[in-house]
């Protein structure tokens, strides 16, 4: 589904991402952990079409299709979704209408009909279920006065309705209470499939005991220095990143 | 999104057409250029008026010739040569059509193109619509259900016609043919108009609704409104606007008032997009019009409603006078500038009356090299006990080349008053923008998004039938101007 290839990326000048490799193929959950400032938010932003960084080299294949010749909103009506790590207020814009909107001009990249009214709300009925957020939630103005909880919820429900392909969840644990995070983690357990994957960017392995990866690689330093099975999660956790820090460090001296 | 990106969509968005740009061929009967006490007596004498609208007419203009041009809005423009405006301009009709097949099909096809068709009102809204293009109705509707409760609502020629007495009683009332420079060419020139009464006790049971249009090249557009509500009457009235591109600047110097007797209710609606001109500037409408209601009566109120996407410079100050006590006036807007539009526009509450209150909304939205000032006076007199008064002005822009200003006055002479001021400047940011951008919604569907949530409070004070034209409006003047 998804191949990034030698992916190297700047802001500003300074290298973030300095040659990432990873390929994701559907049906597989992938964590990418990493300490902080190791450029994992930036590979989410890169992969969601975020423009104020600049790819300087390499390349990342999504279905067959060059990733980065899409603007941002042909890569969300590709199927590419990000739950962002701080979701955005758009006041006085409710959730009904925001979703409605996006809902629809999906619908117009592929060519189908705008939906009617009634399959709308029945669909935000059924899927408002899913991630158990409230109906008021829908009049309210986007994530405006929503909770930490509240917003993070929001945007699982966001990824309910739109039925990416490939997820990509931004530290979305941050800011959740145990609550918040077992719900969270819930309805991405029932939304995942054999056709679509997901890619959990965290720095800690706790969200992984709910969401559990079929890889785990360790982002440090704009590389991917180490990848394996939910252990390695697990061994990050009791170890810390400090010794993987050390390993990579060594083999670059 | 980097620099270059905002400008790219800048650009683009702020190269979208003027898109009502044409002009109808109709036979024009026009008075020569310029304007004199001859010219007066022309358009008097050309709609057969009664001679003391002619003297008040003339005073008018004697008065005008004293006065000067107002120059403490924040706008600039080169001069006007108010000698080469044509001062009178009629469609020529042969007889008063009896119904829509009677309506000369280039004038239909014209209210097509603008989105209106008045066969379409007619059957799906309700609305009773006095079309006004150039200066002379030429189409009353509904008039048979409103005559059957005695509201009268026509042109402003035939009501100086059919009810002089009213037209006598009322005119200048509310907005003296001395008030202002404006106002004083409106009152010696105007050509024609709406005019609407509600008898007491009645409540209209539909929107009434005038589109104007200025439709003859170098033709000043001088109308006149004039509302009455008498007592415990209620009714809703739309106005909307949309002017054919030119290259020269055309003036439009509207007068309106209104005057609300004990207890009556007006809501007064406005979707105003004359052409804004070029995207150099050149050209676009100069809109410098009075607009006044007086809460004569106690528990009377007026409300305005209006949006203002359009003209090159706007100067408009829809106020209220609240005299009876416990009336109330509102005030919602909001304005939209774009290009090199100029805009100062607010609002004047004037309480007079005990308890009497107002509440004003105010929404500024600024793209381009465009610049939206508010200014707003609440003013509360010594009898004026408990008077209140609450303010918001928000301003949010677009991109970095436009001003957003707030000139807020306040004159307080009763201390029992409450007097509230909020305002917020906000810039439409890039976060918002990829936020929608990444849920699949493209960046002028983006910006129509958060400039209609912005503007909410306000377009849901709108008729339904005006809220989805003026949603649209809001879209289209924007297209293109975000980063």
């Amino acid at each position: 589904m998804l191949k990034i290839n030698n992916l190297k990326a700047s802001i500003e000048g300074k290298d973030i991402l300095k040659g990432i490799n990873l390929e994701v193929k559907a049906g597989e959950i992938h964590a990418i952990m990493g300490p902080n400032g190791s450029g994992k938010s930036t590979l989410a932003s890169i992969l969601a079409g975020r423009e104020e960084f600049e790819v300087t080299d390499g390349s990342i294949e999504y279905q067959e299709k060059d990733l980065l010749a899409l603007a941002p909103e042909e890569r969300a009506a590709e199927g590419i979704f990000l739950a962002f790590q701080y979701p955005v207020e758009i006041p006085g814009v409710s959730s009904t209408n925001f979703l409605k909107t996006a809902v629809n001009q999906i619908r117009e990249y592929k060519g189908i009909e705008p939906i009617n009214s009634v399959e709308f709300l029945s669909m935000l009925k059924d899927k408002m279920k899913l991630v158990d957020i409230d109906q008021s939630l829908l009049q309210r103005s986007v994530n405006e006065g929503f909770s930490g909880g509240e917003k993070k919820r929001n945007e699982i429900f966001q990824m309910a309705i739109l039925e990416p392909k490939l997820s990509i969840l931004d530290e979305t644990d941050s800011g959740l209470d145990i609550d918040a995070l077992k719900i969270v983690s819930d309805g991405v357990n029932k939304l995942r499939s054999k056709d679509n994957a997901t890619i959990v960017v965290t720095h800690y392995q706790r969200l992984l005991n709910y969401i559990v990866p079929d890889y785990v690689h360790v982002l440090y330093n704009g590389r991917i220095v180490k990848s394996g099975g939910k252990e390695l999660a697990i061994e990050l956790e009791e170890k810390g990143y400090d010794w993987i820090k050390q390993e990579s460090d060594a083999q670059l001296a | 999104m980097s620099q270059e990106q905002d400008t790219q969509i800048l650009d683009k968005l702020t190269k979208s057409e003027y898109k009502y740009g044409w002009e109808s061929k109709f036979e024009s009967d026009s008075a020569p250029k310029g304007l004199s006490e001859d010219i007066v007596r022309f358009i008097s004498a050309k709609k057969n008026e009664p001679e003391w609208l002619l003297e008040w007419r003339l005073k008018a203009y004697r008065k005008w010739l004293t006065m000067k041009e107002p120059k403490w809005p924040n706008v600039t423009f080169p001069p006007i040569n108010y000698q080469d405006i044509i001062y009178y301009s009629a469609p020529k009709q042969k007889a008063k059509p009896q119904s829509m097949d009677e309506i000369d099909p280039e004038l239909r096809e014209t209210f097509e193109k603008l989105g209106i068709s008045l066969d379409e009102q007619k059957r799906l809204t309700g609305v009773a619509v006095d079309a006004v293009i150039d200066s002379v109705s030429v189409a009353t509707t509904f008039k048979k259900t409103l005559g059957e409760l005695g509201i009268i609502f026509c042109s402003f020629s035939e009501a100086v016609q059919e009810h002089p007495e009213l037209v006598k009683k009322y005119v200048g009332s509310v907005v003296p043919a001395n008030d202002n420079y404006f106002a004083a060419l409106n009152s010696a020139v105007f050509s024609d108009g709406s005019f609407c009464y509600i008898p007491k006790g009645v409540r209209c049971p539909m929107e009434l609704s005038t589109y104007f249009r200025i439709n003859a090249a170098n033709t000043g557009q001088f109308e006149r409104t004039l509302i009455v509500a008498e007592e415990g009457s209620y009714v809703s009235y739309l106005e909307g606007c949309t002017a054919p591109m030119r290259d020269e600047h055309q003036l439009h110097a509207a007068v309106v008032e209104i005057y609300a007797a004990k207890d009556a209710e007006v809501k007064y609606s406005t979707v105003q997009n004359w052409y804004p001109g070029n995207d150099e500037g050149k050209g676009g409408v100069y809109n410098f019009v009075t607009k006044r209601g007086l809460c004569a009566g106690d528990s009377s109120k007026i409300s305005w409603t209006q949006v203002e996407t359009g003209s090159a410079i706007t100067w408009k100050y829809p106020s209220c006078i609240l005299k009876g006590d416990n009336s109330v006036g509102e005030f919602y807007s909001v304005a939209v500038t774009n290009k090199y539009q100029q805009a100062d526009t607010g609002t004047k509450m004037t309480h007079i009356g005990k308890n009497t209150r107002s509440r004003i909304v105010s929404k500024g939205i600024s793209a381009g090299k465009s610049q939206n000032s508010y200014r707003g006076l609440v003013k509360v007199l010594k009898r004026a006990e408990n008077a209140r008064n609450f303010s918001q002005c928000d301003s949010l822009l677009m991109g970095d080349q436009c001003g957003a200003h707030t000139f807020p006055y306040i004159e307080v002479d009763n201390t029992s008053a409450i007097v509230e001021h909020e305002a917020t400047t906000s810039k439409i940011g890039e976060d918002q923008i990829f936020y929608c951008n990444q849920r699949g919604i493209d960046d002028e569907n983006a910006v129509a998004l958060i400039v209609n949530g912005f503007a909410k409070e306000v377009m849901n004070k709108l008729p339904m039938e005006f809220a989805v034209e003026a949603r649209k409006l809001l879209a289209l003047t924007l297209e293109g101007s975000v980063g």
